[in-house]
């Protein structure tokens, strides 16, 4: 592919022809063979200069001298299998760990959506006082998708649950309930079948299913003539459509990314998702027409806002269209906590690449003699800074190759480790661009650290190093050296710093008290196919039987079934006004509260304390006048310092007043880290017994519940199920979790980027004391004959000691202290990420300062201690 | 000795050694000894050709398409490269036979006539 157009024995031959038709010649005029032989090379001139100018006139003469840099720098690299192993060693975790963090930016930030044309699909939302993602109600978002001019199509779409029976043990399944636009917007095509059609995606359609790959090779066993079969849900005969290829995958709020199933969202009969005034968990995705621009969209949608405030001005005054492009949406979080990750991994690079520098510049002294001769024999500088800098790309592109493995199983362990934390994951990959990436990585890092020691190499000085025999300009090499080192130091304190001040921040983020006990409690959800009640008081009684069938398991201390919110997990939201305040023009001018349906188990389970009066009892009922108990922040928030107990508060959605009879602790419901500065604090707890007929209908198949076990539970589902099944024989436990969990999942992110910084630290670690100890060991190495001179004259051991570890304090103080300067200036950009501490947390510093300098010490003892023990005559007759 | 003395021969000048070899090729493929002896005998013995600054030459003129090699057998059936004239060559060759001589006869024009017994 890249041969030259002629080879070079081709032209050889054609003059060796020429000189044997001359030699003829000559023969034949009457010369001796010797003489004609002197003949014709006389008459050809230069048979060598000939030859070389052909050679040089080649067009690949580049390509000719890198093969010979190549396959001198293999072998220079087999003649020192130890420099090697070490040098590819290290860049291989450099460029590893760069190309795993790359993949993750790759597949998470920088790959579009794996839609069609993805850049115009938005995410769209309810804008609310509080709340800039907020549920859409279905009424509103048909008024949406009638009134836009922006978008060519909008889909709206609601995780549920069903029950599936008739095959094999009633099941549970994910299931989305989407608009029948929603897969042609994403242009997403079933694999067999169709996509929903509009008149099925209506109250009163017949019932049809989209199943996915996965339920369709599991339960139908890859049949073919899958359209036009059944399925049972939720005890309702549904038509299967078609199957969803299991390459789609859609994330977004409301969403169960695990569905199997998918409806047509319009057939749903739930009242409540007509009325206008009640998102039911559902959001939407839009597409852009070609030609509207986002800001476009954005002014339009805010009309249509505006038009509906003024038809329904109690219900849509003051709510707005929040509209996000579906990216931005997805990873818009995590994104700052990725750069942040990927410029450090950079460093760990940059640290390897300064370790390998002065392993060359250490070993380039026992090669000037060699570049010293090539020099001689008529090498240019360029080209003895070519070969060298090919020797190191070389070593690059092997640490590159090993990294590229490296990053393939780390990437694939770390994302097991912590699903949760990324969007996208499932998309993370080594592709193209991520090895091209690794490429030029590799490539870069070899320049980089071969750049200053080639130099170097060169530009020696030739006579000197040949008289010397290779000892020469030590003293210029060995400052190189201890610079190189101190930067090192420096890189690491800053990864160090990084580290230091997430750990330290997650520290302080378990430390914040949760305002419930969390320990040997666990969440559950549970559903069932047949409705738990044919009449309210039925689904009452049910719920109390569920109750009591769980307390009597034995280990189960105290137990309540929980509706709306869950700490750290689900939300939902109440409007309220005060007894004595005017009723605000529409919801969205009340305040909000945080909104509990429970057992009066609930304060047992949670051991939440009792403030003040009582908490909720059974015999709270449907008989009885309505009562809610209240947190202390709603107390301070809406009464201050007056009294709350015995006063009323209306309720929207509820459509209720209830009498406030206690006041709880505060639980914390938006996470550790960001619960205080949430807009929504105030907290309400209403009695299931209380709930009104309308809203009972929405817990007729299931609802979520907590359970305290007197002991850590490992796997209560089995027990859970089997009592619930003495009340409802086709009933479902799912997504069982303990509190514990759930808390730290909601630390996912967090403790992501924690874990990689740490890691990152402690190779930046390894990697730097690696560097400080090669390079005193250097030294002493060099100083071997000065230093038996000063024994001889007299100097004592310890203070030979003194005096290398003093040389090496000196490179550590430096790096440490430019590490800490740099770290306070670059601290700023990670502050968001902190929580509790501040970006030059004194603590952080001077530990890891300490740290730093300990490991340094450690690093340079060794060298030291050899140091003393020269013997001085062995050190005198050295050379 | 049949040859004469190579200090008294005359060294080409820049560019018309090209010329040259188009011209020697016009009586078809040749090698490149062939080539070079071609050149002294036609020109009587008058020009002092190094053989090896002819490779050079061919190699230029190959790479531009005014002639082409291929490996063949002499005379004397022996290996050789061949080299021929091509048709872009033919063209060339005329060209530069035209500039050579308008050049020739304005260098003659400034010298003046011969000098008679010279």
């Amino acid at each position: 592919m890249f041969g030259r157009k002629r080879k070079v024995d081709d032209f050889c031959e054609e003059i060796d022809a020429h000189l044997q038709f001359e030699f003829e010649r000559q023969l034949g005029l009457g010369l001796t063979e010797e003489e004609a032989w002197a003949a014709a090379r006389r008459a050809f001139g230069n048979v060598m200069q000939a030859k070389e100018r052909f050679y040089e006139s080649g067009r690949w003469l580049w390509w000719d001298h890198l093969r010979q840099d190549v396959r001198c720098g293999a072998r220079m690299l087999r003649k020192s299998p130890g420099f090697a192993v070490i040098a590819i060693l290290t860049l291989a975790i450099g460029i590893g760990a760069n190309t795993a963090l790359f993949s993750v930016v790759n597949g998470v930030l920088l790959n579009p959506l794996p839609y069609a044309e993805p850049d115009r699909l938005v995410a769209l939302f309810t804008k609310g006082a509080q709340f800039d993602k907020f549920s859409i109600s279905y009424p509103n978002f048909l008024d949406w998708s009638r009134e836009n001019h922006s978008f060519s199509s909008l889909a709206a779409f609601r995780g549920d649950t069903f029950i599936m029976t008739g095959m094999g043990e009633p099941e549970r399944v994910d299931a989305n309930m989407v608009s029948a636009t929603f897969f042609p917007l994403l242009g997403v095509n079933p694999m067999i079948g169709r996509n929903f059609e509009g008149k099925e995606d209506q109250l009163g359609a017949a019932r049809v299913a989209l199943i996915t790959e996965g339920l369709w090779k599991r339960k139908f066993g890859s049949a073919l003539d899958i359209a036009g079969k059944s399925i049972w849900l939720d005890g309702n005969l549904y038509t299967i459509t078609g199957v969803i290829p299991a390459t789609f995958h859609y994330q977004n709020e409301n969403y169960h990314s695990k569905a199997e199933v998918y409806v047509p969202l319009g057939q749903w009969n739930n009242p409540l998702f007509r009325d206008r005034d009640t998102g039911m968990g559902m959001d939407a995705v839009g597409r852009l027409k070609p030609g509207v621009s986002f800001a476009q969209a954005n002014s339009d949608m805010s009309g249509v806002a505006n038009h509906l405030a003024e038809v329904y001005p109690d219900i849509d005054k003051g709510k707005g269209i929040t509209l996000v492009p579906l990216k931005e949406n997805l990873v818009g979080d995590i994104q700052p906590f990725l750069l942040m990750l990927l410029a450090t991994v950079g460093f760990v690079l940059l640290i390897a690449c300064v370790n390998v520098a002065n392993l060359l510049l250490a070993r380039s002294t026992g090669r000037n003699r060699e570049f010293a001769i090539r020099n001689a024999l008529g090498a240019s500088n360029g080209r003895i800074v070519r070969q060298l800098l090919t020797e190191c790309v070389l070593l690059a592109l092997l640490g590159g190759a090993l990294g590229t493995l490296l990053a393939a199983w780390g990437t694939k362990a770390a994302l097991k480790l912590l699903p949760e934390a990324l969007p996208r994951s499932n998309e993370i990959q080594l592709d193209a661009r991520v090895l091209l990436f690794t490429l030029g990585a590799s490539v870069l890092a070899g320049i980089l650290f071969g750049l200053v020691p080639a130099f170097k190499s060169a530009r020696s000085d030739i006579q000197g190093t040949l008289r010397e025999s290779g000892r020469g300009l030590t003293g210029a090499r060995h400052r190189t050296q201890s610079a190189f080192v101190a930067m090192e130091m420096a890189l690491a304190v800053v990864l160090l710093v990084a580290a230091g001040l997430m750990i330290r921040s997650i520290g302080k983020i378990w430390m914040v008290d949760p305002g419930f006990d969390p320990n040997n409690v666990a969440f559950f959800s549970f559903s069932t196919a047949q409705p738990l009640g044919a009449t309210p008081d039925a689904i009452r009684q049910s719920y109390r039987r569920i109750h009591d069938a769980i307390a009597a398991v034995p280990g189960v201390e105290s137990v309540s079934i929980s509706g709306a919110s869950t700490p750290m997990y689900t939300d939902s939201e109440l409007p309220f006004w005060l007894e004595g305040e005017a009723k605000p023009m529409s919801q969205a001018d009340m305040k909000l509260a945080l909104f509990f349906a429970i057992q009066p188990d609930y304060l047992k389970v949670m051991k939440i304390p009792l403030k003040r009066g009582r908490f909720l009892t059974p015999s709270d009922t449907s008989g009885s006048p309505v009562v809610t108990v209240i947190d202390e922040r709603f107390a301070k928030q809406a009464f201050g310092n007056e009294d709350p107990i015995g006063k009323h508060i209306h309720f929207a959605i509820l459509n209720q007043t209830a009498e406030v009879v206690g006041i709880v602790g505060h639980q914390n419901q938006w996470g550790l880290d960001s619960d205080s500065t949430s807009a929504i604090q105030a907290q309400c707890y209403f009695p299931i017994e209380q709930m009104p007929d309308s809203l009972l209908s929405a817990f007729d198949r299931g609802a979520n519940g907590m359970v305290r076990t007197s002991y850590a539970q490992t796997d209560v589902a089995p027990s859970l199920s089997r009592s619930l099944q003495t009340v409802s024989s086709d009933s479902v436990v799912y997504d069982v979790q303990s509190m514990n969990g759930i808390i730290s999942d909601s630390l996912a992110t967090k403790r992501f980027a924690m874990s990689l910084l740490a890691v990152f630290a402690v190779l930046a670690i390894v990697l730097s004391s690696i560097g400080i100890y090669g390079v005193i060991s250097y030294v002493v190495g060099q100083r071997t004959h000065e230093i038996g001179v000063r024994m001889a004259l007299g100097a004592e051991r310890s203070t030979v000691v003194t005096m290398v570890l003093r040389q090496a304090g000196q490179m550590a103080v430096f790096g440490v202290v430019a590490g800490l300067l740099t770290a306070a200036v670059l601290g700023r950009l990670m502050a968001s990420m902190l929580f509790g501490v501040s970006f030059y947390d004194a603590l952080t510093f001077s530990t890891v300062a300490a740290i730093l300098l300990g490991v340094a010490l450690l690093a340079c003892w060794i060298p030291a201690h050899r140091a003393s023990r020269v013997e001085p005559v062995v050190a005198l007759h050295y050379e | 000795m049949s040859t004469q003395n190579d200090e008294e021969k005359l060294e080409l000048l820049q560019g018309t050694l090209d010329l040259l070899i188009l011209r020697t090729l016009i009586f078809g493929p040749q090698h490149g000894q062939g080539i070079a002896r071609a050149i002294q005998e036609t020109s009587d013995e008058e020009l002092l050709v190094e053989h090896g600054a002819l490779y050079p030459a061919l190699q230029r003129l190959e790479e531009r398409g005014w002639i082409s090699a291929k490996w063949g057998t002499s005379s004397n059936n022996r290996k050789a490269r061949f080299y021929t004239l091509t048709a872009a060559g033919h063209k060339q060759l005329g060209k530069e036979t035209t500039k050579w001589r308008r050049l020739a006869k304005a260098i003659g024009r400034i010298l003046g006539s011969e000098p008679v017994g010279g």
